[in-house]
């Protein structure tokens, strides 16, 4: 006899796996984006329902494809509205369900279906996000609000708008044709992005949902890169996030304070999972075809394998800015390379990279607090503890707040001319 | 699918441009409108679904194209034409003002079918 805690346990890792490829299945049989997650959501309930008594089975996404396909025909039949749709649905089912079990050789074809319309650009990005980590991430909308830090109104809301501009804007049911595919799939890559930086610039202090998106993005598009194994920019996208996700363990100090990377113990770093991610890149730049994740990836990964701080590889690295800057030519990735520079040719050259800079950074953060570093080094302390400040003024997160404190509190404490 | 497309210039565009660079891009606007009626993709006015539900494909002058959620609404823009559109879904109707000659903004909005009255 197999215990509740059990098939809760084994369900739960059932559900990350087979949910959204229920949903992307029933959502193009049913048409019907709310049908097809209540359908998903009751086949899952029955899972939980018959598995302790019968045993979890052998193959549980055929079993629960089985389920969702004879609960949406039940479905159907009770609605006349979708009467119309029966024929579709006995001709398609064997279709759905030949190609949804795990393994299958097709069986990513909805799945991806269902990534390329959460990400339409004709939704606004945080509805795309909310619809990408509800439908394909599985999870539920009081966890895509903790996670957001936005009330479950204001997400489910954003679902309900989404939802009915998808049915009523006519917004298509597919991944995009060839000559549109480039720039949609920026667009998806862009939401993983986006989800994954939400998660990892999260503090010890934030909610779980909202530390794990580092880890839903990171499955997202480890998912992507199994449904476009021909594409190089999921695959650098996904080299980054693990590049990053290896040395997760080291950016915060015991007490919880972001530790700079010229600070951090590298032996804390997952070597092996680096090594992988290195292979991984080294995969996706062998196709060819360069791209702003792949060179950001391949920064990360510089620095990654240097054994220390000092030892980076400093001129790759601004030469790698380079190939960044021309892909992607702003201002924060110009920031960035003047970092870098700083410690190629001192803090001097760094400095004078940055003041172009200012109209256009001036309202970021980490513009005034690079700033802050450089005049440190230069020995301009008054005008450091004043950039500091300025980066004070305008952080946002709590561990980044405490950083910059610290380093104000380093710099002396005495009043000089700063922002009120 | 139909669809009412609303086509906007503003003061790089359309209302920004001399007499003779009008006259240059006449031709062009006539040859697509033709292209298109033609192949009975451009049908003609209709009630509209609520401003929450429309799309905007922004065709800058350099022929960049970015396509955003929402009505274009700032005053600085001004509707010049419209179309009524029969395509098969959103994707057809934005794969067909990409090439629309003038560097304008063209709002896209689903006519209100038979069967449906927002807002009741």
């Amino acid at each position: 006899m197999t215990s509740r805690a059990e098939i809760e346990r084994s369900l739960a890792e059932v559900v990350r796996e087979e949910r959204g490829r229920l949903v992307a299945g029933l959502v193009r049989v049913l048409n019907d984006w709310d049908a097809a997650e209540e359908v998903a959501q009751d086949a899952l309930v029955s899972a939980l329902e018959h598995w302790p008594r019968s045993g979890v089975p052998g193959n549980p996404g055929a079993w629960l494809t089985t389920t969702a396909r004879r609960l949406a025909i039940d479905r159907l039949r009770r609605s006349a509205r979708y009467r119309d749709r029966l024929a579709t649905i006995a001709a398609d089912s064997d279709e759905m369900s030949a190609r949804t079990p795990t393994g299958g050789p097709l069986d990513g074809d909805d799945r991806l279906r269902l990534l390329f319309t959460c990400c339409h650009p004709a939704l606004r990005e945080e509805a795309q996000v909310a619809l990408t980590l509800r439908t394909i991430g599985g999870l539920d909308t009081p966890a895509v609000a903790r996670a957001f830090l936005v009330t479950e109104a204001t997400v489910a809301q954003r679902l309900v708008r989404a939802k009915r501009k998808i049915r009523v804007a006519g917004i298509p049911y597919r991944v995009p044709e060839a000559a549109e595919l480039p720039a949609r799939l920026d667009g998806v890559l862009r939401v993983l992005y986006l989800i994954f930086n939400e998660g990892y610039l999260a503090s010890a202090s934030d909610t779980v949902e909202r530390r794990d998106l580092a880890r839903d993005a990171e499955w997202l598009t480890s998912l992507l890169v199994q449904l476009m194994p021909d594409e190089a920019e999921p695959m650098g996208l996904l080299a980054l996030m693990r590049l990053h996700l290896a040395r997760a363990d080291a950016r915060f100090g015991t007490d919880g304070d972001l530790v700079l990377l010229a600070d951090q113990d590298r032996s804390r770093w997952d070597h092996a999972a680096i090594r992988d991610a290195d292979r991984l890149l080294r995969d996706a730049l062998r196709r060819g075809r360069p791209g702003r994740y792949q060179v950001q990836a391949a920064i990360v990964a510089c620095h990654a394998v240097a054994p220390t701080y000092e030892q980076t590889d400093w001129a790759e690295i601004i030469a790698l800015y380079d190939a960044l800057l021309r892909l992607e030519p702003t201002p924060v990735v110009a920031l960035n390379r003047a970092v870098a520079r700083a410690e190629r040719d001192g803090p001097a050259a760094a400095l004078a990279d940055l003041e172009p800079l200012r109209p256009r950074l001036e309202r970021w953060h980490l513009f005034h607090a690079a700033r802050g570093e450089l005049l440190r080094r230069l020995g301009r302390i008054d005008e450091a503890r004043d950039a500091t400040r300025w980066a004070l003024a305008l952080v946002v997160n709590p561990g980044e707040r405490r950083t910059l404190e610290r380093r104000l509190s380093q710099l002396g404490s005495a009043r000089s001319a700063g922002p009120t | 699918m139909q669809y009412m497309v609303l086509i906007a210039s503003t003061p790089e565009g359309w209302h920004g441009f001399s007499d003779d660079e009008r006259r240059a891009l006449y031709p062009r606007l006539e040859a697509w409108w033709a292209e298109h009626a033609a192949a009975g993709r451009i049908v003609e006015g209709h009630q509209l679904q609520g401003v929450e539900t429309a799309t905007t494909v922004r065709i800058a002058p350099d022929g960049e194209v970015t396509v955003t959620d929402g009505p274009f609404a700032e005053a600085k823009e001004i509707v010049g034409g419209y179309a009524v559109i029969d395509v098969p879904d959103l994707d057809a109707a934005i794969a067909m003002w990409r090439t629309w000659p003038s560097p304008d903004l063209c709002e896209i909005r689903p006519l209100v079918s038979g069967d449906e009255r927002p807002g009741m």
